[in-house]
């Protein structure tokens, strides 16, 4: 995996007329994780798409080198189509290999996008990003609607992944089971 | 680029021509278009000279409102999917984005009038000149109808009453097309095509930017 790096310099949020927060600064490097942490509407999704370039912040800039993959609360798969197929329009557009779907869902393959749990929908989200062979990976709640036994794999496939010299940021209010994850708390930089 | 685009126009072909998830096919607003044509003999009477001179003005109404009909399933659907964010993540631009979705729109909606306009031509009695002008200037003209559609699909994206709101905003845009298009059948109107096909144009060139800065502007 090439060399990736994101940093965010003295990021500002204004969402209406309130600024979420201010003065943030932080920088992810190849092989480094970040967990944004913070309770329910502190900035945490709004920082996550500042990060991808989806928002402008109203203040700072965001560098970036190395190509992004996001999971948020859209799943972004056609609902009509097998999941199979819906993971594959991603694939061809990114020109990824035809690697079959893991995260448990190779006996789901045929089932359509819409009659997914929603852990299964989070488990599709984690395993389009996973595919989409970015460096960068931003998971806005990576965790929420999955079942202990499947958050454990999902963290062991973020470790996998920072191991192969990839670069994550998680939004998340659960506490993570990650190793050497740095905490970056939102609520100290509360405007 | 064009190998990431290629599945994109294919995905929306597919859905504009088959429909899914609530989204009606392309079945829908040709039925509509028929639809008028067939009622309006009902309504003035079946005088063969009154409807071979009103005929044809018909045909371009009935186009205007099958062009309204899949408005809100152009971009609302994916946009609130997320597909566009996936895209812009990937440095796909917006304007290419819609560009392509011009394209799939056009095939899956103005294709099927030009199909169909021979049969509400015949049920319109319009004769084989008057046809083959009406041919001509859809031609032409669906394109930009296509163009003007997508832009405002765009706009009225995640609005509430995004739908019936795109309709209004739709219409006014599309009266040149109108104009144009059902002058084009007066005799000696044949320039009408000319200034039917420069109005198609304009359209086609002005919407994606116009359609990309709306699906940016949303994101805020």
């Amino acid at each position: 995996m090439q060399a990736c790096h994101l940093a965010a310099r003295d990021i500002a949020c204004r969402r209406g007329d309130r600024v979420l927060f201010k003065g943030l600064s932080f920088s992810v490097q190849g092989g480094e994780a970040l967990h944004l942490a913070g309770p329910n509407g502190i900035g945490k999704s709004s920082l996550i798409r500042i990060l991808a370039g989806l928002l402008r912040p109203f203040a700072g800039t965001v560098e970036r080198e190395g190509a992004l993959a996001l999971s948020d609360e859209r799943l972004a798969l056609d609902g009509h189509q097998p999941l199979d197929a819906a993971l594959a329009f991603w694939r061809r557009i990114d020109g990824s290999g035809d690697e079959g779907a893991d995260f448990g869902l190779e006996d789901l393959l045929d089932v359509p996008v819409r009659y997914l749990s929603t852990g299964q929908r989070k488990r599709a989200a984690l395993a389009r990003v996973a595919a989409s062979q970015a460096a960068i990976w931003l998971l806005d709640e990576p965790l929420n609607g999955l079942d202990t036994q499947w958050a454990a794999v999902a963290q062991e496939r973020i470790a996998a992944h920072l191991a192969g010299g990839g670069a994550v940021v998680i939004a998340s209010h659960q506490p993570l089971a990650l190793a050497g994850v740095r905490q970056l708390a939102l609520r100290d930089y509360v405007a | 680029m064009i190998a990431r685009l290629w599945p994109i126009f294919t995905r929306d072909l597919a859905l504009l021509l088959r429909g899914a998830q609530g989204r009606g096919g392309a079945v829908l607003p040709l039925l509509f278009f028929l639809a008028v044509a067939m009622l309006f003999p009902f309504a003035v009477g079946p005088d063969a000279r009154l409807l071979g001179r009103t005929g044809a003005g018909v045909i371009w109404v009935a186009a205007l409102l099958a062009a309204i009909l899949p408005l809100d399933r152009l971009v609302e659907p994916d946009l609130e999917a997320g597909f566009f964010d996936q895209w812009a993540l990937r440095g796909i631009a917006e304007e290419a984005l819609l560009l392509v979705r011009i394209i799939a729109h056009w095939i899956s909606f103005g294709v099927p009038l030009l199909l169909a306009a021979p049969l509400s031509a015949g049920l319109l009695s319009l004769d084989a000149g008057q046809l083959r002008v009406v041919e001509l200037g859809l031609l032409l003209g669906t394109p930009g109808l296509a163009a003007i559609g997508v832009t405002i699909a765009a706009l009225t994206a995640g609005l509430r009453a995004g739908a019936a709101l795109g309709g209004l905003l739709a219409i006014p845009l599309a009266v040149p097309l109108l104009i144009f298009g059902a002058g084009s059948l007066q005799p000696g109107g044949e320039g009408g095509l000319l200034l039917l096909a420069a109005t198609s144009l304009a359209a086609l060139a002005i919407a994606p930017f116009a359609g990309g800065a709306a699906i940016r502007a949303g994101r805020e």
